[in-house]
């Protein structure tokens, strides 16, 4: 094997075994890109969610974000379907994590951030719904695993209760109790693929956990209060190749219940994951199409010269 | 680390170099002075810092006899009749603890405000600069001011008020409150730095799971910190543990607690009474109690004092921040 082919990528497969394609013989250094990719299709067996369980969430529609006078996104139009994966991909810089941050309007904690165009949940536009009650329905894992300073049973919980809950109701209802939370608590956690490693001990401090499980946690929490939308930011950025692929997997395997955007600048984990790619390039959206699409015929001379550098 | 090696041929190096390659005998001339003024520095001070505790623990163990702490002490011209330190030991702990109750939820409070809200962004600073005024001002001025104050007679409910109508103005609670202005700057500081270091993505995770920001701060910001906030709380104790000026003036100095009569508790907490900072100063050579070996023995109790409040402190912001993970 020649050490300087990257790994070809693939999609995830589900249920069958995944078989590592053998690097194209022959081809070294930039040349290399091409057949890669021609390789992904060759094994992309999965296909296409059918239309059934496709259903849509979110619209976006010629959604602008500025930070003061600065427009960081323009005129952007996307839709967001539960039972796929849709990335956002392109360069720093480029807006997608102002335009994910966008959709649950945590862009409005930054002074001086302001939106054109419209966004809806179900049909409902999102400056309508209350912003935590919008928050609950579109969760969000950041870059960094950021698990709170408490038990790893308390972390999940934590997106459970309603803290905020007047305090006449909550005296009528009393504070809800560990047991009235466990069965969601490790429904979450197992939905992350983390329960196994934790089981025997939920009470342990989550700061104590590894880095990839941590973010593991931190995607259980965000599912805990059952989203409709789940965001990535770079989920996997800080993370070491195994825990990526371990996180991948869930990501793939959540889809049928959520429908997840992901912002990611890893090409081949875009491959791996999403249904739908949405490249951007300072700002604008250049290409939105399947995975395929994207990948191996890019309408856009852009997006083929930022797919192709980034494997060449 | 490494003693096997991996493969054949490689052998780990036959003795750890235990002296780093880069040996002070390269460097410029300069920096070997400078290099050694810090050792000398940094040995200094921890000589000076054990010659201060074995003093004083030689001095006082030598003169310290049990009955003198559970002895009220007594006027005597002679120090074989002027009685123990129990009085002045439990002013320091009321004194303390009443300027740690006002100072830590004002302190912690201060710092929440200026670092997460901090708007508008004028008042902000003068807050800041107000914190660090009272930072700065001697506690003589800060006590001759909280005697003007709560002689005022709208606070007549702080102290005593004599026949006259006087009202006293000397109290545990005048300097306690008094106190606590010593101990809010540090508070507001060490909390306030802790915030600050907080990652921005940890609060918005909590947003981005629809949690306000209020309970933003409380379950998980205020938790995160809670390690600095008791090491503002330990340094706080420390200056209002050894502040003199303030007993002096603010407490009255008398030589026991004094009640000003009434509800039990109150009655000690408006009576006047002095700590052991002031009773070590009183009957030190310089002052005028002259029982010297008694202010030898109180200065060693009031040592074991802070250290052992610091250790407590610690231990138990250690233990928290453990089950939480933070530590």
């Amino acid at each position: 094997m020649t050490p300087l082919t990257p790994p070809p990528a693939r999609r995830i497969q589900l249920r069958e075994p995944t078989v590592i394609d053998p690097p194209p013989g022959g081809v070294v250094g930039p040349a290399a890109g091409a057949p890669a990719i021609g390789g992904v299709a060759a094994r992309n067996g999965r296909g296409r969610a059918s239309a059934a369980q496709v259903t849509e969430r979110m619209r976006i529609e010629s959604v602008s974000l500025a930070y003061g006078d600065k427009w960081v996104v323009r005129d952007v139009s996307l839709p967001v379907r539960q039972g796929e994966v849709l990335a956002l991909i392109g360069a720093s810089g480029s807006g997608k994590t102002t335009l994910l941050r966008s959709l649950n309007r945590l862009t409005e904690i930054t002074a001086g951030a302001s939106r054109a165009g419209r966004v809806t949940l179900d049909g409902e536009e999102i400056e309508r719904i209350e912003v935590n009650e919008l928050r609950r329905r579109i969760s969000m894992v950041f870059q960094q695993p950021n698990p709170f300073p408490m038990s790893i049973f308390e972390n999940v919980a934590y997106a459970l209760r309603e803290e905020h809950a007047a305090r006449r109701d909550r005296k009528r209802r009393g504070r809800r109790g560990r047991q009235e939370l466990e069965p969601a608590v490790i429904d979450a956690v197992r939905r992350a693929g983390l329960y196994d490693e934790v089981a025997d001990d939920l009470d342990r401090p989550a700061l104590r956990l590894s880095g990839g499980q941590q973010q593991r946690l931190c995607i259980a929490r965000a599912l805990a209060a059952g989203p409709e939308v789940l965001l990535l930011d770079e989920p996997c950025s800080a993370l070491d190749p195994i825990s990526t692929a371990t996180i991948e997997q869930q990501i793939v395997s959540l889809r049928e219940s959520v429908a997840i955007v992901i912002v990611t600048h890893n090409l081949q984990q875009a491959m791996r994951v999403a249904d739908h790619v949405a490249f951007m390039h300072l700002g604008e959206l250049v290409e939105y199409g399947t995975s395929e699409q994207v990948f191996e015929h890019p309408a856009m001379e852009r997006t083929r010269e930022y797919i192709g550098g980034a494997f060449g | 680390m490494a003693t096997a090696p991996v493969a054949a041929g490689l052998k780990p190096p036959a003795k750890p170099r235990s002296k780093p390659r880069d040996s002070i005998s390269s460097w410029p001339w300069t920096d070997r002075i400078a290099y050694v003024l810090c050792w000398a520095a940094g040995i200094g001070l921890c000589l000076i810092a054990a010659w201060i505790v074995l003093y004083m623990a030689i001095k006082g163990i030598s003169y310290l006899k049990p009955s003198l702490l559970v002895q009220s002490p007594v006027g005597s011209p002679d120090q074989s009749g002027s009685g123990g330190f129990l009085d002045p030991i439990e002013g320091t702990f009321l004194v303390t603890a009443i300027g740690i109750v006002v100072a830590a939820p004002l302190g912690v409070a201060v710092a929440v405000w200026l670092s997460e809200f901090g708007r508008p962004a004028g008042l902000a600073r003068a807050v800041e600069s107000g914190v660090e005024t009272i930072a700065g001002t001697p506690s003589v001025v800060l006590a001759i001011f909280g005697l003007l104050i709560f002689s005022k007679s709208f606070l007549a409910f702080l102290s005593q008020t004599s026949a006259g109508g006087a009202v006293f103005g000397r109290s545990f609670l005048t300097a306690g409150l008094i106190m606590s202005l010593l101990a809010i700057p540090l508070i507001v500081g060490a909390t306030r730095e802790a915030l600050a270091q907080i990652p921005a993505h940890v609060r918005e995770a909590s947003y981005a799971l629809g949690k306000t920001k209020a309970t933003t701060i409380r379950r998980v910001l205020l938790p995160s910190v809670r390690p600095s906030i008791a090491s503002g709380i330990t340094l706080g104790m420390g200056r209002i543990i050894g502040d003199t000026a303030i007993i002096v003036i603010l407490l009255g100095a008398s030589l026991r607690l004094e009640g000003a009569g009434g509800a039990p508790i109150l009655s000690i907490l408006r009576g006047t009474g002095s700590t052991l900072t002031s009773y070590v100063k009183e009957n030190s050579p310089a002052g005028e109690g002259n029982a010297p070996q008694k202010a030898y023995a109180a200065a060693f109790v009031l040592l074991v004092i802070v250290i052992a409040l610091n250790a407590i402190v610690m231990r138990l912001s250690r233990a928290g921040a453990r089950a939480d993970g933070t530590l």
